[in-house]
């Protein structure tokens, strides 16, 4: 076994190989750019090689980099991650004339998969089912409708250069394919310079399903089951489970099978995931195979109790596979979601900055559920522009599928996370949404249900009382620590009362609370009784409590009167009033929300440093417009809501005074 | 006996309608709470006792004596906070516009004396068209005496001030006198002349919201200390701010049960410091993480914002904090930020509140604005009020402490009792460049000399090592660990007796 390995890359992937590697008695090194000199992944290594400024151009990738830190170190193999040069056979090939082992797939195998229609030949020619289409050049209409009519419809007819759905249509019949081919041939020949066209067969309500396979350099190979991640983002996988609700035994096994086939095929020794896209008759066709570690590589080490990143180093040492098929199992559910640094409420706009706040749920394992939190970042630690924006993949693991998703619901509530916009109430939300609860999704599951984006979540009158039920009886703690305070008038103290009004945002309950040393019973006005019961004090930002005896996991920030209150991606400011103070609140006039100046002003004075934006340029609340400096700092002005830049009065270099205006919104 | 104990109820039914249902049905399509809905809500349940329920106004003038409603226009008395004894006076802008009158002022005075006597702070809600017209010079006879009682009161007992309507003309100047002012956005506002004289002699035209409405008061003037959505939230939120302060300058800040632990480690501190110099961050994420809970009651917020001024606890007791934002003018001091926080301390010196300063200043700001300003009388009283005050003084550098400005926050020279660095402190004369430039002049055609000069000063001088050699700095400590060293040192300075020599009043420079 190697004595020491160096890990090619960073973040939560970088931490995760490391602490397997320590499990086995393997030193690690780990490599990190300007941007990471302070990173948990640099912190965790038994040694760190600094590599490089932050682009990963410039560091992560650049193969002679990472060589030389190999040679500084004398580490014995590199794992690669995901990412930057994890499918780079340069990368492999100069390893293997260096003597260093690749923990992953032989450079051989790497090039096959890398290339999409040498993979797909591959993979027909190794049984592998495809998605049947023409691959040659298309020459006219009449061909197009030809080959349509073999592959039968409906197909969808793509440029080849394609990307982003340009040059792409989908045709049901002969006179769409007709118009389809000559418009996507027009289209491709403008956007992308090269008019080549192929027609495939089209897949409807398409699921992304995948397999992860697993051989030696002996000839061995095996699959450990499948993955579902058909809840993606445009193409970015956001959650993932193993096994797929979808799939039965028989499907199982056969992509399994032809998975091992294509693996076989290529001499494939390590781990590796061939992806499937999946019809709603559980029709499978090969889309492509990844000859490297998956992100949601959690899910399956969950449900068999392998563990992912072992078997690769064991295979890379020469080891043969200790696991039979035969002793791969399906144990439970597991689901993945991933936090991204992605503000749900700005269009999914990437948010970096300082993460002034870091608290994951715990991480526990037990034999009715498990919480797992692969990360690479800490309270403290800073959320960069220049790398992914993924922060952590939070996966649970439970008997059945439903007792997972409910253990997903609970960790996601105790997520703090600040400082950052991030995606944790959109996780929520889908963790809740009918459609996923049902298993019943397809890789359009996003785009289908929030065509508009992300608007937060609306609570059910159930989940408000719960809600109101517990604030009330904080709110109450609270109110009696007050009267504890000194310089109070004896005999005179006040007394907290035991009637509130509790408003969640405008929802409103009149309650009455009765205490005792346990906890209190709330009683609403139309008799129902929740008992609330906790140890949450005064300041806890996390509240932990059973309400109706099921747990209730608030975070909670102090507001005016009350609370802000997150809770399975609903955001609600709570107010809890005496019977009187709700009463004279009432009178109160509703506020509209005064119309935000259309221009930018300049805040100090200062110098213009750069302009983000551009005439005509639609913006999102919180984006960075324009740099300003003063008294040597830099400041960034961002945009205070949604909207489209009509005109740019200042430019890099240009002296501002305070409030000339920067830019005017449309 | 049954009749004459009813009649008292009726009498006071009656005086409790103030100026009449219809005014109050008026005055609450205004979004604005009644003076008595006001006490209610500022203090505990049953807690008020009302004094001068009865008094009448005593003018005959312009047929006032056909009108004498009970009360004349103020509510006063007493009650409670959470239990802590407190005096009220809340102005009843249904009766006569809430315009002061002899008698009406009579009432304020008598409960601004009991205060004073009894050492328990005052509250004054102001609603009021201003004088009382009819009355002439005993209304403004009557102002004057409620100016000489705020006088007398400053700094014995505190004086909080909430604008819930108009305030205008010399009635302007009892709040000015008080020690906090707050507002209601979009129902109060404040000036000496209204729109309409502005208009006669300045040609200006501009709406009263404009001239002096919470936003120009809590953005523009800083005579207001904070402004609040609404009636409701204004009153909560004095409550809040009354829990963090002592009741005179006789008796201690008060402490409450705290589930905080003092020794609280955060690492994440240890990163707050950004590496490149001159990027800023949050000062308030240190505030929130060295405080109780992460309780902080901001005063001026949207003034001057380059300094943080405010209310946090320590194990349980009131402690002031003053703090450079460095990601506003990236800390600096200038006229506003210096006259903000030097009302802040002396506020705090005043009232036996130990005081928490945080460093980062890259010093003072240059230019002919500021100097013209008088930036240098202005910035003299921040080093003033610290110099003079003999609370205990905790002083944090977290970075830059350049310059005067080093001297001017809470620095060792000033009574200090404890000054902390942490190790990203630079506590020098300027900046490297700046130095370097000064001290190399003849060197700065040879730009690889200076970068090696620049350099040089910076492992040399950039540090708090410089100031921790002479003492100036008590102890260089790790981030993550503030918290903790700051609730021990301020516990151990609970006794400390420091006292300026006699003299009748200081000659701050104003």
């Amino acid at each position: 076994m190697f004595k020491k390995i160096l890990i090619a890359n960073r973040g939560e992937i970088a931490c995760r190989v490391i602490k397997t590697a320590r499990k086995m008695g393997i030193a690690t090194v780990a490599v990190y750019s300007d941007a990471d000199a302070n990173a948990l992944h640099v912190k965790m290594a038994d040694e760190a090689v600094h590599i490089g400024p932050p682009p990963a151009n410039q560091s992560y990738i650049v193969i002679d980099k990472i060589m030389e830190a190999i040679r500084q170190t004398g580490a014995e193999a590199v794992h690669p991650g995901y990412g930057f040069l994890s499918e780079n056979p340069k990368f492999a090939a100069a390893l293997e004339k260096e003597g260093v082992a690749f923990i992953g797939p032989p450079v051989g195998a790497i090039e096959a998969m890398g290339d999409k229609i040498t993979s797909k030949k591959l993979a027909a020619e190794a049984g592998v089912s495809t998605v049947p289409g023409y691959m040659g050049l298309i020459e006219d209409a009449d061909e197009a409708v030809k080959i349509s009519h073999e592959i039968g419809y409906p197909v969808m007819i793509k440029a080849s250069a394609g990307g982003g759905g340009k040059g792409m249509r989908i045709a049901w019949n002969d006179d769409e394919a007709r118009e389809g081919f000559q418009s996507s041939k027009n289209e491709a020949a403008s956007s992308f310079g090269d008019d080549r066209i192929f027609i495939e067969k089209f897949v409807t309500q398409p699921r992304h399903i995948e397999i992860q396979v697993l051989a030696d350099t002996h000839g061995n190979t095996i699959y450990l089951n499948e993955r579902e991640c058909s809840i993606q983002r445009r193409n970015q996988k956001v959650v993932e489970e193993a096994p797929s609700p979808f799939l039965d035994a028989e499907t199982r096994k056969a992509m399994g099978e032809q998975a091992c086939a294509l693996a076989a095929a290529v001499d494939y020794a390590s781990a590796g995931t061939v992806e499937f896209i999946v019809d709603g008759d559980k029709n499978f066709y090969f889309l492509e195979m990844n000859t490297r570690l998956q992100v949601e590589h959690p899910v399956t080490e969950l449900i068999t109790g392998v563990d992912l990143v072992e078997q690769m180093i064991r295979v890379a040492a020469g080891e043969k596979l200790s696991l039979t098929q035969a002793d791969i199992g399906i144990n439970g559910w597991a689901i993945e979601n991933r936090v991204y640094a992605e503000d749900p409420y700005r269009g999914f706009l990437p948010s970096i900055g300082r993460l002034t706040r870091y608290r994951p749920p715990a991480e526990a394992r037990g034999a009715d559920g498990i919480v797992r939190n692969d990360t690479g970042v800490y309270e403290g630690g800073e959320i960069s522009m220049f790398y992914d924006p993924m922060i952590a993949k939070l996966c649970t693991w439970a008997p059945t599928r439903t007792d997972a998703i409910e253990v997903m619901r609970n960790a996601l509530d105790s997520f703090e996370l600040e400082g950052i916009g991030h995606n944790i109430p959109f996780l929520a939300a889908v963790m809740d949404h009918p459609k996923f609860i049902s298993g019943d999704m397809t890789t359009a599951f996003i785009a289908e249900e929030y065509p508009d984006g992300f608007e937060g979540v609306t609570l059910d009158d159930t989940a408000l009382r719960r809600i109101a039920a517990a604030t009330v009886a904080m709110h109450r703690v609270a109110e009696i620590r007050r009267t504890r305070v000194t310089g109070r008038m004896g005999n005179h103290e006040r007394r907290v009362g035991t009637d509130w009004v509790v408003s969640v945002d405008d929802a409103q309950f009149a309650v009455t609370i009765a205490a005792d040393p346990k906890g209190a019973d709330v009683r609403f006005a139309d008799g129902a009784i929740l008992r609330v019961e906790s140890d949450w004090v005064p300041g806890q930002s996390l509240a932990v409590l059973s309400v109706g005896g099921e747990t209730l996991i608030l975070k909670t920030d102090k507001r005016t009167g009350g609370f802000r209150i997150r809770y399975r991606g609903a955001d609600v400011t709570v107010r809890v009033m005496s019977p009187r103070q709700a009463e004279l609140a009432a009178l109160m006039p509703e506020k509209i929300a005064p119309d935000t100046s259309k221009m930018l002003l300049c805040p100090m004075p200062g110098l213009v440093v750069k302009i983000d934006v551009e005439e005509g340029q639609e913006v999102q609340e919180g984006q960075a417009l324009c740099t300003i400096e003063a008294m040597k700092m830099e400041n960034i002005l961002r945009a205070e809501k949604k909207g489209k830049v009509s005109k740019i009065n200042a430019g890099p270099g240009d002296s501002l005074a305070v409030d000339d205006v920067i830019m005017e919104f449309e | 006996m049954s009749d004459i104990l009813s009649e008292l109820e009726a009498r006071r039914a009656n005086a409790r309608l103030g100026g009449g249902e219809a005014r109050i049905e008026a005055h609450h399509a205004k979004g604005k709470l009644t003076a008595r809905e006001r006490i209610e809500l500022l203090l505990d349940d049953g807690s008020f006792e009302e004094f001068d329920m009865f008094v009448t106004h005593r003018t005959t003038d312009f047929n006032m004596a056909a009108t004498k409603p009970a009360g004349d226009g103020v509510v006063t008395g007493w009650g409670t906070i959470n239990g802590r004894q407190v005096y009220v006076f809340s102005q009843d802008f249904t009766v006569f516009g809430g315009s002061l009158s002899e008698t009406h002022a009579q009432k304020i005075c008598k409960i601004m004396d009991m205060a004073m006597q009894n050492g328990a702070p005052v509250i004054g809600i102001n609603d009021s068209g201003g004088a009382r017209i009819q009355e002439g010079v005993a209304s403004l006879a009557g102002y004057a005496e409620v100016f000489q009682r705020n006088i007398m009161a400053s700094g014995v007992v505190p004086q909080i001030s909430v604008i819930m309507g108009p305030c205008a003309g010399g009635a302007v100047y009892s709040p000015a006198m008080t020690d906090f002012i707050f507002m209601v956005k979009d129902t109060s506002y404040m000036f000496v002349t209204g729109p309409d004289v502005v208009k006669t002699v300045t040609n200006e035209v501009v709406t009263a919201e404009e001239l002096g409405g919470a936003s120009t008061h809590t953005k523009k003037s800083s005579v207001a200390d904070g402004a609040f959505e609404n009636d409701v939230e204004a009153l909560i939120e004095i409550r809040r701010l009354f829990d963090f302060l002592p009741l005179s300058n006789r008796t201690a800040p008060p402490t409450r049960p705290f589930f905080d632990d003092p020794a609280r480690v955060e690492e994440s501190l240890d990163t707050l410091i950004p590496t490149n110099p001159n990027q800023p961050y949050d000062m308030k994420e240190l505030i929130h993480k060295i405080a109780d809970e992460g309780d902080f009651y901001e005063i001026q917020e949207d003034f001057a914002a380059n300094i943080i001024t405010g209310f946090v606890r320590l194990e349980g007791s009131t402690v002031g904090v003053v703090a450079n934002q460095p990601l506003v003018l990236a800390g600096v001091l200038d006229i506003d930020s210096s006259r903000k926080a030097a009302r802040f301390v002396r506020f705090c010196d005043a009232f036996e509140i130990p005081i928490l300063t945080l460093v980062d200043v890259p010093g003072f700001l240059p230019g002919t604005s500021q100097e013209y300003g008088g930036v240098i009388k202005h910035g003299a009283k921040l080093l003033f009020a610290y110099g003079e005050a003999t609370v205990p003084k905790v002083t944090v550098i977290t970075r830059k402490a350049y310059g005067g400005a080093y001297d001017v926050m809470a620095s060792k020279h000033l009574r200090g009792d404890f000054n902390y660095a942490w190790p990203t402190a630079q506590i020098a004369v300027m900046g490297a460049k700046g130095a370097t430039e000064i001290l190399y002049r003849s060197e700065l055609g040879d730009p690889e000399k200076i970068a090696e000069r620049t350099a040089e000063y910076e492992k040399n001088f950039a540090n708090p090592f410089r100031a921790a050699e002479r003492g100036f700095i008590d102890e260089v400590i790790l981030p993550h660990s503030t918290r903790r060293r700051v609730c021990r040192a301020f516990a151990s300075l609970r006794g400390k007796k420091l006292s300026n020599p006699w003299k009748k009043h200081d000659n701050i420079p104003l």
